[in-house]
């Protein structure tokens, strides 16, 4: 295929030499036929051929991938990191796609068609239609206790899981209580153990029977792996202590939310603290519609907005 | 339900079934002889010693009949709970994995080989069980303690890392790992190997015990004819990938007839 | 069960090969005949290396004989112990016939007490009765109370005798073999011993001994035997 060939008409204005989306019509395709074998296969980890991506691995190449691979001209998009729209790793990943292919991009989860993220599913639930990407370091789950490659794919082909037990008993065993938040295991249409991503554990049920369409990518691991629409998918746990979210004493200090996932911000050296939505989207659109929390209004509430944002990035 | 519990199996030395067959079992790499030609029945209840020099083929043999390593050539069945006595190589390798998971149970030398040293005691013997499907926290730490209490391992360390045991509560770990989900057959390649001589006594009498209460079967490696003296019921002694001899432990011992036995024997300062 | 033959020895002969010397043959018996009934004590007869003891360790299985056989009454028929399967020879040994070294195989770290009781639990007698039978024998013997809990190891010769003889005692065999057994035992000692026999000879059993002591030999043998009348040939 020529250089000429690969050209899209769609590309944005300077970039004419990059095919639509960045990705050469090739890759996309084999990105596609390993999106679909996941998704025929809900929970099982499809290798692809990753390539280089313009940004460092552990910067979303995965997520990028998968998006560059599904995003066509009618999409909206919205990328998050940490819950917020507005660090600067999610609004490079959103500008990108605005630049090699001009799609349009949002903040809104409603508005949005493809949400790439990090490490939050958004607040404000999915509808049938969405796509959620996720970014993901490390797609297997049992890697921590088994370090060959042949031994854990032995494991999910037998469906031999005892090992993944084995680190919540030891977290029970010293914590008293399973005190995995991130990243915590799952079981995807009673077959295979999957590693949601290091999603918090809070967004874990978020994804059972989730009208939209899940899609995992880990680039410098080179798998794909999908939970599909109305799929079963259930946190481990033992019977005598069962999986649990996270939940917090406090609302949000911004828009007073009481059943979101928090961020604890430090608001000076006198230990005062306030608690705010990780989903910067979801508490503004609160906050539009009038919700007040306990420190609106604070001096600091506008700064601590962007430190919290900020040192996140850095993350 | 205590899956553990050590099942007081009645005292019956003369099953009717074996539980393992070995037929003609030979194992070459390339032109080398790992071993050749081993044949032999082990009942319920039974310990079989294996001994010989290091090179002699033991540890080949001991992982072609545990079904970890393929033989080129016979066969080395297993009384499986499912099926009966079948060929551990016939088996697919999912069922052959879970019998060996199940089912059976390996002794390392090396207690580093068997236990996962990333992750506490406790959990390294509570693993198996759950391996099994116990899905029950409060159950498994409970056989836990029970196991670890019966190797006399000190209970207020349960959670500490392997690493942080010696050698011989290591090896103690390893075996309450291997015994916790009442295995019908244990294999043991030099369990006592590298241990200092009183903590070798110590264990040695620990795995006696275990052995006679609970009637399973077991096979050990060694090339210590005294560890084999204490623990084992029968022998056969393996030179060049070839059993020279076989015979109730005492028998072989006291009155060996291969003349590669009789130098074993003679080599012991005193047994 | 008088009068029922409890060991039957047939043709036996054993040589010993000993192939780091050259492949030396060393013969000891041949085309030994002897059957010992219920209630007898058949006492092994003849000087010291004629193969008194070599013959009764072929007996129990220790030795492997080189040619004959030698069948002992166990469950109710009799069966040759040099063709019986291991486990079945095993079984032999557990239930039927007991065997009284000279010197005692200790193990480490077991106590006396255990040792004592090992024979009954692997038996199938239950723990608390096997306690009792234990300590009434140890105490018959007059082992002191003090030694229960500890292993023989560092016990004198004729305390380590006394447990030896104990762990077979303690359980009744239909068929015993007893090698030298009050060697290293004082007079009372030695009679205590001599009772034990006795009874067990009432109680039915088959007995071989071995005793170097005169006063034994005739309190305890309803025959002798002389082993060197089976001396084997050197073989030119």
């Amino acid at each position: 295929m020529t250089e000429h060939q690969t050209m899209s008409a769609n590309a944005g204005p300077g970039l004419a030499d990059y095919n639509f989306a960045y990705l050469d019509e090739q890759t996309k395709r084999m990105i596609r036929r390993a999106i679909l074998k996941a998704i025929a296969v809900p929970g099982y980890q499809v290798p692809f051929g990753s390539r280089e991506m313009p940004v460092p691995y552990g910067w979303g190449t995965g997520g990028i991938q998968i998006t560059a691979s599904l995003i066509g001209p009618n999409d909206t998009f919205k990328c998050i990191d940490q819950g917020a729209d507005d660090t600067t790793n999610a609004v490079s990943i959103r500008h990108f796609f605005a630049k090699v292919g001009g799609v349009a991009t949002t903040e809104h989860t409603g508005d949005a068609t493809i949400i790439q993220s990090r490490h939050r599913i958004p607040e404000k639930p999915l509808v049938e239609g969405q796509i959620m990407v996720f970014q993901v370091p490390q797609p297997e789950p049992l890697r921590n206790l088994e370090a060959r490659e042949t031994e854990t794919r032995a494991m999910h082909a037998y469906e031999e899981y005892g090992l993944q037990y084995v680190r919540l008993y030891e977290n029970i065993s010293t914590f008293g209580r399973i005190a995995a938040t991130a990243g915590y295991p799952v079981m995807v249409d009673d077959r295979y153990v999957m590693s949601p991503s290091p999603i918090p554990k809070f967004d874990n049920p978020k994804l059972h029977n989730s009208p939209a369409l899940h899609l995992f990518g880990a680039g410098r691991e080179k798998r794909i792996y999908a939970v599909p629409p109305f799929t079963k998918v259930e946190s481990l746990g033992f019977e005598d202590y069962p999986f649990e979210v996270q939940t917090w004493d406090e609302v949000c200090g911004l828009c007073g939310a009481k059943h979101t996932y928090m961020d604890e911000v430090v608001l000076d050296d006198d230990n005062n603290r306030m608690f705010v939505c990780s989903d910067s989207d979801y508490c503004a659109d609160r906050r539009a519609q009038g919700h007040r929390g306990p420190h609106a209004g604070h001096e600091l509430t506008e700064i601590a907005e962007d430190v919290s944002k900020n040192q996140e990035v850095m993350a | 339900m205590s899956a553990i519990a050590l099942e007081e199996r009645p005292l019956n030395l003369a099953p009717d079934a074996p539980i393992l067959r070995a037929q003609n079992v030979t194992k070459r790499y390339g032109f080398i002889t790992g071993c050749e030609d081993v044949s032999f029945e082990l009942f319920p209840g039974e310990v079989l010693g294996i001994v010989g020099e290091s090179g002699s083929g033991k540890s080949t043999l001991l992982n072609c009949i545990s079904g970890r390593l393929s033989p080129t050539a016979g066969n080395v069945e297993f009384a499986t709970k499912k099926h009966g006595l079948t060929d551990l190589f016939d088996l697919s390798e999912a069922d052959r994995r879970r019998v060996q998971r199940e089912e059976l149970g390996f002794v390392h030398q090396n207690p580093r080989d068997g236990l996962r040293m990333r992750v506490s005691a406790g959990a390294n013997v509570a693993e198996p069980l759950m391996n099994l499907g116990n899905r029950h926290y409060g159950s498994m730490r409970e056989d836990t303690i029970t196991w670890l209490d019966r190797v006399e391992l000190d209970l207020a360390r349960i959670d500490d890392n392997p690493r942080n045991f010696s050698g011989g509560m290591q090896q103690r770990i390893q075996i309450a790992r291997n015994l916790v989900h009442s295995p019908r057959l244990v294999f043991m390649d030099e369990p006592t190997g590298g241990l200092d001589v009183s903590v070798q006594a110590r264990l040695l009498d620990l795995l006696r015990h275990l052995v006679r209460r609970s009637q399973l079967a077991v096979i050990v490696v060694t090339h210590d004819l005294a560890v084999a003296r204490l623990l084992a019921d029968r022998l056969m002694v393996m030179k060049d990938g070839h059993v020279v001899e076989t015979g109730l432990t005492d028998q072989v011992l006291d009155d060996p007839q291969h003349a590669y036995t009789q130098l074993l024997v003679s080599a012991v300062l005193q047994i | 069960m008088s009068g029922q033959t409890f060991i039957e020895i047939d043709n036996l002969e054993k040589h010993f090969v000993l192939h780091n010397a050259g492949a030396a043959r060393i013969p000891v018996f041949q085309n030994l005949h002897l059957s010992v009934k219920s209630g007898e004590c058949v006492v092994l007869a003849g000087v010291s290396g004629v193969g008194k003891s070599t013959l009764m360790r072929s007996i129990y299985g220790n030795y492997l004989p080189t040619g004959g056989a030698v069948r002992v009454f166990h469950e109710g028929e009799m069966v040759d112990i040099t063709s019986a399967p291991p486990f079945q020879l095993l079984d032999i040994r557990r239930r039927t016939l007991g065997y009284v070294s000279q010197f005692l195989r200790v193990i480490p770290r077991i106590s006396t007490l255990d040792l004592v009781m090992q024979p009954l639990l692997d038996n199938g007698v239950d723990a608390k009765e096997a306690e009792d039978r234990s300590k009434f024998i140890l105490d018959m013997l007059q082992l002191p109370k003090a030694h229960w809990d500890l292993p023989p190891a560092t016990f004198s010769g004729g305390e380590q005798q006394r447990v030896n003889i104990a762990r077979s005692f303690v359980l009744d065999f239909p068929v015993m073999l007893l090698d030298e057994p009050t060697a290293s035992l004082d007079a009372a000692n030695r009679q205590r011993v001599i009772n034990l026999i006795n009874r067990a000879l009432s109680n039915g059993a088959a007995l071989i001994g071995i005793f170097h002591d005169e006063a034994v030999r005739e309190a305890v043998a309803t025959s002798f035997f002389e082993v060197s009348e089976f001396a084997a040939k050197e073989v030119a």
